[in-house]
């Protein structure tokens, strides 16, 4: 990051001047969803886009996510640009014919010949007490899927800077934003920076154990690193920043070098990104490794109401630091 | 509902060379199909393959009335569609083949022909699925003033597909120029649609604002004229039309749907082949009005039938992919 950065913005902020600058940049660029327009989301991200770039461009739609999702797949091989806003995560379950057997497809299906460039921008995360069908965190659905590519922003910096690139990429790109990291507050320089799809980020380097965390759990690890260090335990917190493409050679290179390596994520654990990386760490690293990879996800049950249960289903930076003390005790 | 009744307007105004490629174009379809059935019989042709026989004049009627930069999107059922768009037969059966000169590279196949130059945004294997790619052209349009109207070809069966209504309500309610043209061919696979749909067909359409009317889809004419006029209209900003040709589909969902008595009679799919075939009764209408004589008539059937079997030798002959292409395309 330049150590010229002095400017902080949320992590809301990011996304919104990520959205503008792109919509200045390039007109075919427009956004539709719930409530995007005058009310800016409910979480306020877009705040101010309709009424720079008008009506016209960002679109409130009915509550018809397949609908107009769909009509996003549509706009953007016809010549448009479009970014696509799924309130929260939980409502991709009714847009994944659309995602799946159309957005996904198209290209691979049509012989090259058609694309699909749209940025579908969605939420994930739990502990906001909005219990089983407003906190799940999909991303793993979607990562599964080959014609997808899906970004995981941990700080506003990402955020910014991945959003921008996803809106240029050719291909249909679902981007996940933690709800609970949109006050999160970091450096954004003020001039004009992209970041590539594909490439992980090492948020702190160190000797004993790697830590590969996505999202909000990049800050959640960052935390245990603090912890770990205090009982001289010097961790690697790496973020891959798009769960597809993988930067694997980074992730393996990582466990490599410390020979200790866990995975957290917010998705369920069963059959889901933690799973994934894992993996990948252990057929890449599988010689240097001191430790079976450990793995790190949301509990597999629904996400509950009750504020004492549902922060138990989630990892915390209590419980990354205790897991990786735990992992750098064996031999 | 009401059925057009204005073939005299179009009649004085369509030249007879619009009268007779429109008469080729349904040779075409119904020759392009035989020979499907006939590769399908011979397992020269993997997979599965619906043939489009009976509903020409929809396609065809409807594609007449459209730009050639103007979208269509497909079904399953989809080979008339693309025929009728102006996609050439060779590259099509090579597609149906797998082989590596057809429209997708041999990628898609027989339910997914797409191709860009003939606006075909792609057939779609999933029922009603491509209701929403249709409708965000025809925003794109709308964004990008460039006056194109999307058709999105569907069966009576997608009128179960909740998509739809969710895209009909946005089209009508921000007024693109899309047109939802329900191909009602009385089976939804092996179930009469009566017993998959309650309700008015027509009232679906007009409950969003919908310009929605009703055509005999085995009348080529009727058709042409009502889908010139909803196409106009859509073009000029008035929003979007929803469509039903009532029509029929003679043989069965697919070429192995062979024993049907058990859910239709020969009876009915005889009356429908006899009684209202809609290329014979263009091809009478065109004698009667002098436009053609049985003799011409007789001799594009035989120059399509030799076009298509040239398509088929095409196809048969053509190489596949080569095996480094199965990764190829995943991303643009």
């Amino acid at each position: 990051m330049p150590e010229v950065a002095t400017r902080e913005l949320t992590f809301a902020q990011a996304v919104r001047e990520a959205l503008a600058e792109e919509m200045r940049r390039d007109s075919r660029v427009c956004i539709f969803g719930e409530d995007v327009a005058e009310a800016g989301t409910p979480f306020k991200v877009l705040s101010g886009l309709v009424e720079e770039f008008g009506a016209e461009r960002v679109m409130d739609t009915p509550i018809s996510e397949a609908g107009f999702t769909g009509m996003g797949v549509g706009a953007a091989m016809t010549g448009l640009r479009p970014v696509v806003d799924i309130m929260f995560g939980d409502f991709l379950t009714l847009t994944m014919d659309q995602m799946v057997n159309q957005a996904a497809k198209v290209h691979y299906m049509s012989g090259g010949t058609w694309k699909v460039p749209m940025v579908l921008r969605t939420t994930l995360g739990a502990t906001r007490r909005s219990a089983a069908q407003h906190s799940q965190s999909l991303h793993a659905w979607l990562s599964h899927v080959p014609g997808l590519k899906v970004v995981m922003p941990s700080t506003p910096y990402d955020a910014k800077g991945l959003l921008k690139t996803a809106i240029r990429d050719e291909n249909p790109v679902v981007f996940f934003e933690d709800k609970m990291m949109y006050k999160l507050k970091g450096p954004v320089p003020e001039e004009e920076y992209t970041i590539p799809l594909g490439v992980a980020n090492v948020k702190r380097e160190g000797e004993d154990i790697t830590i590969v965390a996505t999202s909000s759990m990049v800050q959640v690890a960052l935390g245990a690193a603090e912890l770990l260090e205090k009982i001289g335990l010097s961790a690697e917190v790496i973020d891959p920043r798009t769960t597809w493409p993988l930067d694997e050679k980074t992730l393996i290179e990582s466990a490599k070098k410390t020979s200790r390596a866990m995975v957290v994520d917010e998705g369920y654990g069963r059959y889901g990104v933690t799973g994934e990386i894992a993996s990948v760490i252990a057929e890449g690293a599988f010689y240097n490794l001191e430790a079976p990879v450990k793995r790190m996800g949301a509990m597999h049950v629904p996400i509950p109401f009750s504020p004492p249960l549902e922060d138990v289903t989630v990892p915390t930076e209590q419980t990354v630091f205790e897991a990786a003390r735990a992992l750098c005790a064996k031999a | 509902m009401t059925i057009a009744t204005d073939q005299s307007k179009t009649k004085a105004e369509v030249k007879t060379e619009q009268w007779m490629r429109m008469y080729r174009r349904m040779v075409m379809i119904r020759e392009f199909e035989e020979q499907v059935n006939e590769l399908y019989t011979r397992a020269l042709m993997p997979g599965l393959a619906h043939l489009y026989i009976g509903e020409e004049a929809v396609a065809v009627g409807i594609c007449e009335a459209l730009r050639g930069d103007d979208y269509i999107t497909s079904t399953h059922r989809g080979h008339g569609h693309c025929v009728a768009k102006g996609a050439s037969p060779d590259r099509m059966f090579a597609e149906l083949l797998g082989k590596e000169a057809g429209y997708c590279r041999g990628k898609g196949g027989s339910m997914h022909i797409a191709d860009p130059a003939t606006g075909n945004l792609g057939a779609n294997a999933i029922v009603g699925g491509s209701a929403g790619i249709a409708t965000g052209a025809a925003l794109s349009s709308k964004r990008l003033g460039t006056g194109q109207v999307a058709v999105c070809f569907f069966g009576e069966g997608a009128l179960g597909q909740g998509v739809l209504y969710e895209v009909m309500n946005l089209a009508a309610l921000w007024k693109l120029p899309v047109i939802y043209v329900c191909e009602n061919n009385l089976y939804t696979e092996y179930t009469h649609f009566s017993e998959t749909t309650a309700g008015d067909i027509l009232a679906r359409g007009t409950a969003f604002g919908a310009q929605a009317e009703s055509v005999d889809g085995q009348d080529v004419r009727a058709v042409y004229a009502t889908a010139l006029r909803l196409v106009d209209r859509a073009r000029k900003g008035g929003g979007p039309a929803f469509l039903v040709c009532e029509t029929y589909r003679y043989t069965g969902h697919h070429v192995g749907d062979i024993n049907r008595e058990y859910y239709r009679s020969k009876q009915e799919e005889f009356e429908w082949k006899t009684k209202r075939d809609p290329i014979k009764n263009f091809s009478k209408w065109l004698v009667e009005e002098k436009i053609s004589n049985e003799g011409k008539l007789k001799q594009i059937q035989e120059e399509v039938r030799a076009e298509m079997k040239a398509a088929v030798e095409f196809a048969i002959a053509a190489p596949y992919p080569t095996i480094d292409q199965v990764d190829q395309d995943v991303y643009a």
